[in-house]
């Protein structure tokens, strides 16, 4: 019998740091900063997420590899919760995942100053491609509920835009 | 937290109003005027029922007795859903589609806004994350008020027309019955009678800049939703959303 070494919380964020986001693919869970809590006790695992924007459908995808990847890893029981509080934000992001978003061309979310509830100022958002700020919002709402669309008026490139939340 | 009954109530009145909204919005999809809109109230419904299912979630987590969040929706008759009449007006045209969002993002925002201080911690953290969303809800339906009021004399009286035939369902936005309010002394549920002074300021700015006459305060008030005493039209809504589920239980996609 092979002598295996017992998983650690360590070993499983680093198992779960290649399960990637299905719609920005170069992102992972970790990256996300959707993992809140890693637990073991005997062997068991049980994951504790938070849902990033709320009507994302990409959850259940997400869960379903967060799953797979645990078992073909050797950890065959695993349970997943949710939990909701507090609430995910982009702020959450890493430097890093905002950079591997842009070299994706997806500009990532920016800081938005602080504004009344009722208005929210449209951000300035530089072009992930050619890097100038001569941009344009085209449309609130992209191919994602998390994502804008705007126009490049430098270089003509259409690009969506990580919304803040 | 001590009487999980009326917390389950209040999460569910909560829910089904993000639903109904979302499920209605989701009718545009494929048939909005434009490519952009069709994408954001796809987009917006989604937020809605993301919303909805995040709070049936925590409901069926406080009632206890192992229903799902499914169950909860496909499973439970029209006297059974608590919304508020306005969200499940129909659609119409494109205008009433906007007048019914504007009249409830306006609220959604307050009402959201104050329910972050939840001392009921799932409660608060959805209302934290939903409240961010609704602002972009709202700036994209006061905006197209704004267009639609302030535009081609079609799109005005189309408005105006809308305004007039929802504005009787406003009123019940901020009856806070005895549930509403028991659980705001515990802290735990947002008072929606203390938001029509602040309510009215914000969608009054909004329907003058648009040109559009607010209907009159002496108006008829339509009221029950919280009763489960609704219009005929919820009944067609929840035929159409629940007929797969009810003819074929925990089918799976
Ligand atoms: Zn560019």
């Amino acid at each position: 019998m092979v002598e295996t070494k017992p998983h650690t919380t360590e070993s499983i964020r680093e198992i779960l740091s290649s399960v990637l986001d299905p719609e920005i693919p170069v992102l992972s869970v970790i990256d996300m900063g959707i993992i809140r809590e890693i637990g073991i006790d005997e062997g068991k695992v049980t994951v504790t997420i938070t849902p990033t924007y709320s009507g994302c459908p990409a959850m259940h995808v997400i869960e379903e590899s967060i799953r797979s990847t645990l078992l073909e890893n050797g950890i065959d029981s695993v349970t997943l919760k949710t939990t909701f509080s507090p609430a995910w934000t982009t702020d959450w992001l890493s430097d890093t995942a905002k950079k591997k978003m842009n070299e994706y061309g997806i500009a990532p979310p920016v800081q938005i100053p602080h504004s009344a509830l009722l208005q929210i100022e449209i951000p300035k958002v530089p072009c992930p491609y050619c890097h100038s700020s001569e941009t344009q919002l085209k449309s609130e709402f992209g191919s994602t509920a998390c994502k804008a669309y705007y126009f490049c008026i430098s270089c003509h490139q259409p690009f969506e835009f990580f919304k803040p939340l | 937290m001590n009487n999980p009954p009326q917390l389950f109530e209040y999460l569910i009145r909560i829910a089904d109003d993000r639903l109904i909204l979302g499920h209605r919005l989701s009718e545009w999809c494929g048939h909005a005027p434009l490519l952009e809109e069709d994408i954001a109230l796809a987009n917006i419904g989604l937020d809605c029922i993301g919303q909805a299912n995040n709070l049936y979630t925590v409901a069926a987590e406080v009632e206890g007795k192992k229903r799902s969040a499914d169950d909860i929706v496909f499973f439970r008759e029209a006297v059974e859903y608590k919304n508020l009449l306005l969200v499940e007006q129909p659609n119409k045209d494109f205008a009433q589609t906007l007048v019914r969002q504007f009249l409830y993002d306006s609220f959604g925002l307050l009402y959201f806004d104050a329910l972050q201080q939840s001392a009921f911690q799932p409660l608060a953290g959805i209302a934290q994350k939903a409240v961010k969303e609704l602002r972009y809800h709202f700036r994209h339906s006061s905006q197209w008020i704004l267009r639609l009021g302030d535009g081609t004399d079609e799109s005005h009286q189309r408005t105006q027309e809308a305004l007039n035939s929802l504005w009787r369902y406003t009123g019940e936005l901020f009856e806070s019955d005895s549930l509403e309010q028991q659980l705001h002394s515990e802290g735990i549920a947002a008072l929606s009678s203390g938001m029509k002074e602040e309510w009215d300021k914000i969608v009054t700015e909004i329907l003058n800049k648009a040109t559009l006459q607010i209907p009159s305060s002496e108006m008829h008030q339509q009221t029950g939703g919280r009763k489960g005493q609704h219009t005929e039209h919820l009944g067609h809504l929840l035929a159409e959303m629940q007929i797969l589920q009810r003819s074929f239980p925990d089918i799976k996609w």
